[in-house]
C-alpha cells in the first residue's frame, strides 16, 4: 500500500511540476494545488498507513494508529485551500487590470 | 501563571478580528491598533524581566505536557525580537496614519497589519515546528493581502510572483516536516533536538536539515533572494517598511532556531554551507545596491546585504558572534524600517524614483536630510549608533574562528552600504535644490515624526547597548547552549 502511495505521490509531483513550469497562470495555480495534495499524501504515507486500532482510549485496544499526521494534514489542507482561493482571486484581478494571464507578460518594468 | 506568553499572539488576532467589524470607524481602528502594539511592547518587557529572574517561560496549550502538546516557549532571543517587532510596527503605524490613504484604510489595512504581527510573534514564540509552519502561513497570508492592497498594476504583477514563490517555499516546508516526522516521530523542537542528539545526525537528518535550510533561506532572502527586490519595491511605503523590517527577520529567526538547537551536530556541512551562502548573499547584495539608481531597489538590496551579515553570525556560531547577530537583528529591524520610510518619503516629495533626478532636498527639508544622514551612518556601523555593536561582535566571532575571508567580505560590505547610501545622500539630499518654493510639497509632520522616532530608537539602541547586554547575553547563552532550552521545555515543571 505504502509503495503504491509513494508512486502516486511521484506521479502527482511530476504532474504538478509540469503544470508549474508552464506559462499560463491558471495552470501554475492548479500546479500548486496538485503539489499540495502530493505533500498531504506524503505526510500520511511517511508516518505509516494504519498500523493499529482507532486511537480511542477504552474503546479500542492498543496498539493505536498515530492520529497526529491526520491532524497535520487537516491543518495543511485548510491552509492550502485558503491560499489557493486567494491566488485564484489575485490572478483574476491581475488579468483584469493587466489584461494578461501569461507569466511572460508579467515580467517587469519594461512592460509598463 | 505563564499565560502572559500567549498574549503577543492572541492580542493582535482578537483585536484584528474585532477591527474587521469596525470598518467605518477609521479613527477607532487607528487607536486600537496602536494601543495593541504598545500593549505587546509592555508585555514583552515584563516577559524579559521574568526570564531574567526565573529562566525560560513556556505555556503548554490545553495542559498537554511536552512533547505531546503544542507549546509556546519564550526565551530572551524570541522576546527581544517580539519587543522590537512591536516597537517597529507601532512607529510604522504612525507613519501609515498620514500616508496610507483612505482607500486602503477602508479596506482593512489595520486588521491585516495586526494579523501580520500575530503571525510574526507566533513564529518567534512557538516551540513546535508544525506550529511554526502555521504561524508562517498566518504571517504570509496577511502579507499577501498587504502587498496586493490597493490593486495597482505593478503591485498585482509583482505580488503574484511573491505569492507563488512563497507557496512553493511553504510546500518545501511541509515536505521537510513530513520527512522530519517520519524520521524522528516528534514535532516539538526541544524533543527533536534531544532525539537528534541521541540518535546522532546521520546523513538522512542532514539532508532534512538542508531541506529546511532551503525553505528558510527562501523566506529570509539568504542566497535565494531573487524575489525580494521586485516585491519589496511595489507596495506602499509603510507596507514595504514593515516587510523589510519583519518578514525576512522571521526567516532568519527560524534559521537560528533550527541550526543552534536541532541540527548542530554536523557544522562542517550545514554551518559551512550557511557561511558560504551568506558570503555570496552579501556579495550579490552589494552588486545590486551599487547597480541601481532607483532608490527603492537600492534599499531592497540593502536588506539582502543585512541578511547575509546576520547569518554569518549564525555560520560561525561562537557566543560573541551570536550576541552580535542578535544586536544586529534588532538594529536592522529599526534601521531598515527607517530607511524604507525615508526612501518612500523621498519618492513622495519629489515624485521621482531615481536619485539622480532629485537634488538638494536638505535645503527644502533640513530635518529630513539629517535623518537620512543618521540612518546612513547607523547602517554603516559607525559608533555610537546601533549598527556598531553588532558589527564589532560578529567581527570578533569571525576572528575567533579565523574566518578571515568572511571577515573581509563582511566589513567591505559595510563600506559598500555606506557608499550606496552616500550616493543617494550626495545626489538627492545635498546639492543644488531643484524644487522651487512654489512647487515645494509640504512634508507632513505625521510622516517626519515616525522617522525621527526611528532615529531616536537607533541612537538609543546604540547608547543603550550596555543596558540591553544582560538580555542579549542571556539570549546568546541560550542559543550557544541548547541544553538550557531543552531542559526548560522537557523538565516538565
Amino acid at each position: 500500500m505504502e509503495t503504491l502511495m509513494i508512486l502516486l505521490i511521484g506521479v502527482l509531483i511530476a504532474v504538478a511540476t509540469y503544470l508549474i513550469l508552464s506559462k499560463n497562470l491558471i495552470r501554475v495555480i492548479l500546479g500548486t494545488a496538485v503539489l499540495s495534495h502530493a505533500v498531504h499524501l506524503l505526510i500520511l504515507t511517511i508516518a505509516g498507513v494504519k498500523k493499529g486500532n482507532v486511537p480511542l482510549l477504552k474503546e479500542a485496544d492498543a496498539p493505536y494508529t498515530d492520529a497526529l499526521p491526520q491532524a497535520l494534514i487537516l491543518t495543511a489542507i485548510v491552509i492550502s485551500f485558503a491560499v489557493t482561493a486567494f491566488v485564484l482571486v489575485l490572478a483574476y484581478r491581475t488579468y483584469q487590470s493587466n489584461g494578461i494571464d501569461d507569466l511572460d507578460g508579467l515580467r517587469g518594468p519594461e512592460n509598463e | 501563571m505563564n499565560n502572559i506568553v500567549v498574549l503577543p499572539l492572541i492580542l493582535p488576532i482578537m483585536l484584528g478580528v474585532l477591527l474587521v467589524f469596525l470598518r467605518p470607524y477609521v479613527k477607532t481602528q487607528r487607536v486600537i491598533s496602536l494601543l495593541t502594539m504598545a500593549a505587546i511592547a509592555v508585555v514583552s518587557m515584563i516577559m524579559l524581566g521574568r526570564i531574567q529572574e526565573d529562566g525560560i517561560m513556556r505555556i503548554d496549550f490545553g495542559g498537554w505536557k511536552p512533547p505531546f502538546g503544542i507549546l509556546f516557549v519564550a526565551d530572551s532571543f524570541a522576546v527581544l525580537l517580539v519587543l522590537t517587532t512591536s516597537i517597529v510596527t507601532a512607529i510604522c503605524l504612525l507613519y501609515a496614519f498620514s500616508s496610507i490613504g483612505e482607500k486602503r484604510e477602508n479596506m482593512f489595512f489595520y486588521p491585516f497589519v495586526l494579523l501580520l504581527v500575530a503571525g510574526v510573534n507566533g513564529s518567534f514564540l512557538t516551540g513546535d515546528i508544525f506550529n511554526l509552519f502555521v504561524c508562517f502561513e498566518v504571517m504570509l497570508l496577511a502579507s499577501y493581502v498587504l502587498i496586493t492592497l490597493g490593486g495597482e498594476k505593478a503591485q498585482l504583477r509583482e505580488s503574484l510572483k511573491y505569492v507563488l514563490i512563497n507557496v512553493l517555499a511553504s510546500w518545501f516546508f511541509l515536505v521537510a516536516l513530513a520527512y522530519l516526522y517520519g524520521t524522528l516521530g516528534t514535532l516539538n523542537m526541544a524533543h527533536l533536538a534531544e532525539r537528534v542528539a541521541e540518535a546522532g545526525q546521520d546523513p538522512i537528518l542532514t539532508t532534512i536539515a538542508l531541506l529546511f535550510l532551503v525553505v528558510f533561506a527562501l523566506k529570509a532572502g539568504l542566497l535565494l533572494f531573487f524575489w525580494l527586490p521586485g516585491s519589496y519595491s511595489v507596495p506602499p511605503t509603510v507596507v514595504a517598511a514593515l516587510f523589510g523590517a519583519l518578514l525576512t527577520k522571521v526567516g532568519i529567526y527560524a534559521l537560528f532556531r533550527m541550526f543552534t538547537l536541532i541540527f548542530i551536530h554536523q557544522p562542517e556541512v550545514t554551518h559551512l554551507l550557511i557561511n558560504g551562502m551568506a558570503g555570496v548573499t552579501i556579495f550579490a547584495g552589494c552588486l545590486g545596491a551599487l547597480a541601481y539608481k532607483d532608490v527603492r531597489q537600492i534599499v531592497a538590496y540593502n536588506v539582502v546585504i543585512a541578511v547575509g551579515f546576520v547569518l554569518i553570525g549564525l555560520g560561525v556560531s561562537t557566543e560573541a558572534a551570536l550576541q552580535g547577530a542578535i544586536y544586529y537583528l534588532m538594529h536592522d529591524m529599526i534601521a531598515k524600517a527607517m530607511l524604507f520610510l525615508l526612501a518612500g518619503t523621498m519618492i513622495y516629495l519629489t515624485g521621482e524614483k531615481r536619485f539622480d533626478k532629485m537634488s538638494g532636498l536638505i535645503r527644502n527639508y533640513p530635518m529630513f536630510g539629517w535623518m537620512f544622514f543618521i540612518v546612513m551612518v547607523s547602517l554603516a556601523g559607525i559608533p555610537p549608533l546601533s549598527g556598531f555593536v553588532g558589527k564589532v561582535l560578529i567581527g570578533q566571532g569571525l576572528i575567533e574562528t579565523s574566518s578571515y575571508v568572511l571577515l573581509a567580505l563582511a566589513f567591505i560590505s559595510s563600506v559598500v552600504v555606506l557608499y550606496s547610501l552616500l550616493r543617494i545622500f550626495l545626489n538627492a539630499i545635498f546639492g543644488e535644490t531643484i524644487i522651487s518654493i512654489e512647487d515645494e510639497k509640504p512634508l507632513p509632520k505625521g510622516m517626519l515624526a515616525p522617522i525621527v522616532l526611528f532615529a531616536i530608537c537607533t541612537i538609543a539602541l546604540g547608547f543603550g547597548a550596555e543596558g540591553l547586554s544582560s538580555y542579549v547575553s542571556d539570549a546568546a547563552n541560550t542559543l550557544a547552549n541548547p541544553s538550557i532550552y531543552i531542559d526548560a521545555v522537557l523538565s516538565g515543571k
